[in-house]
């Protein structure tokens, strides 16, 4: 039951995009169109569901002070949390690296439909945003994987609402200097006071 | 042996240390191709620390560090380095030097490495420092990377200021922490009081104000969009 309120609230509460502001790069370039967005949004949650519990067992067992303790008792005091960035960095990219090889290897639609989305996500601070939420926020490994599945599905309802009002919006006559950025991020502000309303919710 | 010393004779002189086309390196991000408001590179951070212009001005000096030295770092390898494995080299030089402004903070200024969180390591992710580095320090000398760094860092900086000023000044009254309205309601008299707008310091606050300095910036730039 905690689980479930966890992923609720990771998808609608702290939404990755109208509460923390993560993945606003690709969350503005890649909405023009909806069949891309929702290509984009079904990347992201598959990458955040996977790279969150890989860095937290990275974090459990490796960078954590005394994490180490499993390799000797002259291991216990170290702490190597100051490796977090680099490594949790490092390990996104080489997760999608691989998952980019797989799907390529073994479902070749997919990879036609995900393909030029999996490299834009390394460097995506969605993705490293949720695993550095999860390091600080101390889950254990089951709410971390809720979490990054949560978190990914709050920005594919994100991108993918987005891009359909941003269709709707081409035949509208915004003024010259509001056109494209100016007139979505006044969209995503009206968007997130939709949002806002699930705060006061408790879970 | 002639032919040589007339080379040599006819090479150019060194480019003056502030050449025109450098100056201009440094002021055209500030402006008419500025980062946040024309390319949409590094919305990401520039909305998450601006509800006070305290943490905004040390997220902006972090910003202007890092991508400085790392356009320094990327060019001086930039013979080196294969263009295969490039994204990789470029993330580890950028995610070494954010974790020594990370330990700074946390050394020096506890209070707002607490208030800044997470957002120090997503610098790693700001795409103005991955697009710098592709775009620029991959291809030109460390002199003119330098240059080319610090002006976009400038115009990322002046942006994400300006909308923190708006935000602290109708959401907390403040400005730097020093209560603006009430001070001046002590010259003017006990009538004068303003009522703070909460919607400011939430992020739909910083959705508008970004939207709006667009708006203005880009009417006076004339650059639209299609």
């Amino acid at each position: 039951m905690e689980l479930f309120s966890l992923g609720i609230r990771s998808i609608f509460i702290d939404n990755m995009v109208f509460a923390y502001f993560l993945g606003m790069c690709s969350f503005l370039a890649v909405s023009k169109k909806v069949s891309t967005a929702l290509g984009l949004g079904a990347a992201v949650i598959f990458v955040l569901t996977v790279t969150t519990p890989a860095n937290w067992l990275l974090n459990e067992y490796v960078l954590k002070e005394g994490a180490l303790s499993w390799a000797g008792d002259t291991f216990a005091t170290i702490d190597l949390s100051f490796l977090r960035f680099i490594m949790f960095i490092a390990i996104i990219a080489a997760i999608v690296q691989l998952v980019e090889m797989v799907v390529e290897k073994f479902a070749p639609a997919l990879y036609g439909a995900l393909g030029i989305f999996l490299p834009l996500i390394a460097v995506n601070c969605a993705i490293l945003g949720g695993s550095l939420f999860m390091a600080q926020r101390d889950y254990t490994l089951a709410e971390a994987t809720v979490y990054g599945f949560g978190s990914g599905t709050g920005f594919f309802l994100a991108i993918v609402a987005l891009a359909a009002i941003r269709e709707k919006l081409k035949y509208s006559n915004v003024p010259n200097g509001l056109k494209g950025l100016g007139i979505t991020m006044l969209l995503t502000g009206l968007m997130g006071i939709a949002f806002m309303s699930f705060m006061g919710i408790d879970l | 042996m002639s032919t040589e010393t007339t080379i040599s004779e006819i090479k150019k002189p060194a480019e003056a240390l502030l050449s025109k086309r450098r100056k201009k390196l440094v002021t055209d991000p500030l402006i008419d191709s500025n980062p946040i408001t024309i390319q949409v590179l590094g919305i990401c951070s520039a909305l998450a620390v601006t509800t006070q212009m305290q943490p905004t001005l040390i997220m902006a000096i972090s910003v202007i560090f890092v991508i400085v030295l790392s356009n320094f770092v990327i060019s001086l390898m930039r013979n080196t380095i294969p263009s295969r494995v490039r994204i990789i080299v470029q993330l580890a030089v950028v995610a070494t030097l954010v974790t020594l402004v990370s330990e700074l903070l946390k050394a020096f200024a506890y209070d707002m490495y607490k208030e800044l969180s997470v957002f120090v390591g997503l610098i790693i992710t700001n795409c103005i420092v991955m697009g710098r580095l592709e775009a620029f320090a991959l291809g030109n000398k460390p002199y003119d990377s330098i240059l080319d760094g610090f002006g976009s860092a400038l115009g990322y900086s002046w942006i994400i200021l300006a909308v923190a000023f708006f935000r602290e000044l109708f959401g907390s009254g403040s400005v730097f922490g020093v209560p603006v309205f009430d001070t001046l309601a002590g010259f003017i008299g006990d009538d004068f009081s303003f009522a703070t707008n909460g919607l400011m310091v939430t992020p739909v606050g910083a959705f508008i104000i970004l939207g709006l300095i667009i708006w203005v910036q880009r009417t006076k730039t004339g650059y639209v969009e299609h």
